[in-house]
């Protein structure tokens, strides 16, 4: 039987879990929830690491990577939904599979209280966008939120949101 | 009364070329390539150049994606020629997925400004570019191994070659005077079914 998720292995499971769903595309806005992602994804010669410049642009690129038959996620920091909202009528009015998981802040915990606009209208945002939003508060329920994100995304072609919560990767202070 | 004047840096000619010849005579044979057009102008044109060919996905909305889905494309497709064909506003809206896809630097890919210098759907109002804005310097800036200016009919039998064969990331700029797009392909692209059938010629 596999070892237990804990808050240390999850992020290394996570990654596991993506690439053996087929990702191969890693679009990323740095973001220290996504180390570990980001991490590995530059040390895998199978898959593509790709730094943005702004989140909006991994909303594009995800499409394109399924134009050409592969598969993308595109990794953000809950500030960086606000910079996705108008491409998100990209995906959504082309029926693209989209993967995103958002490290949260402005939730649970924050210290910062430049952080909680965003954070807080992170959900009606995605929403309104026509993204299905799942949350994933604990160590062990981040392999079964994304698992289920993968099968709707890429099976059913829903646009679909993973939330790390701040629960999950621990409030910031500052 | 407000008025913008063209950038003291200014450098390039007037633009003298018109797109409705010069898009054409730049790709040639677009049935070679894996092609995404930006909103507007260049996906009309590039609609009614391939005849409606499945292997051209158009945008009609979602400003600024087509630079950055030619990149996913591309990486995605690496053994196919990617062309992103795309205007001077929808460049500018998203400048900095040229910094993206220089640091990524696929080969197979080319990235086609057709730089009218304004914002031709909008009331003509004069972009960046128009007044000095060198998105030239910008792409050599981030790092585009090739970077090509087609300001004269003289201009355009290299950018022919590198559209042809490549030889690494390549950024080309094309200017055009102010006049309309080619717009006899479709008027509204739909775009799940630009997907659906760009996937099925594609991947079957």
């Amino acid at each position: 039987m596999p070892d237990a998720i804990t808050k240390d292995t999850w992020p290394s499971a996570l990654y596991d879990l993506l690439q053996a769903n087929g990702v191969s595309q890693f679009c990323y806005v740095p973001d220290a929830g996504h180390k570990v992602l980001i991490d590995r994804s530059l040390a895998d010669p199978d898959v593509h690491s790709i730094p943005l410049t702004t989140e909006e642009e991994g909303v594009a690129m995800v499409a394109g990577a399924d134009l050409g038959g592969q598969r993308a996620v595109l990794l953000m920091q809950s500030s960086g939904v606000g910079n996705c909202i108008n491409m998100l009528s990209l995906t959504q009015g082309g029926r693209f599979p989209f993967l995103t998981l958002v490290s949260m802040r402005g939730e649970y915990g924050e210290g910062n209280p430049w952080q909680f606009a965003m954070g807080q209208a992170v959900e009606p945002v995605l929403k309104a966008m026509g993204v299905i939003v799942l949350r994933a508060e604990h160590p062990a329920e981040v392999i079964t939120a994304v698992s289920a994100a993968i099968t709707m995304a890429f099976q059913s072609g829903q646009q679909v949101a993973v939330l790390l919560t701040q629960r999950l990767i621990g409030a910031k202070k500052f | 009364m407000a008025k913008l004047s063209k950038l003291q840096t200014a450098t390039l000619p007037d633009a003298v070329l018109d797109r409705r010849q010069a898009v054409p005579a730049l790709i040639e044979r677009p049935g070679d390539f894996l092609m995404v057009a930006g909103l507007a102008g260049t996906a009309w044109e590039l609609s009614a150049l391939t005849h409606e060919s499945p292997s051209l996905f158009g945008l009609g909305g979602a400003m600024g994606a087509a630079p950055m889905m030619g990149l996913g494309l591309a990486l995605a497709q690496p053994k196919r020629r990617v062309l992103v064909a795309t205007g001077d506003g929808e460049l500018l809206m998203n400048v900095g997925a040229l910094a993206t896809i220089a640091l990524q630097n696929p080969p197979n890919l080319t990235i086609i400004c057709v730089d009218n210098g304004h914002y031709g759907e909008t009331g003509n109002q004069d972009s960046h570019t128009g007044l000095g804005v060198r998105l030239d310097v910008i792409a050599a800036g981030c790092g585009f191994p090739v970077v090509h200016v087609i300001n004269t009919e003289a201009d355009m039998a290299e950018g022919r070659r590198l559209v042809r064969e490549g030889g690494g990331l390549s950024f080309i700029l094309l200017r055009v005077t102010d006049g309309p797009a080619t717009h006899d392909g479709k008027k509204n692209l739909v775009p799940h079914i630009e997907r659906d059938r760009f996937r099925a010629a594609l991947l079957g």
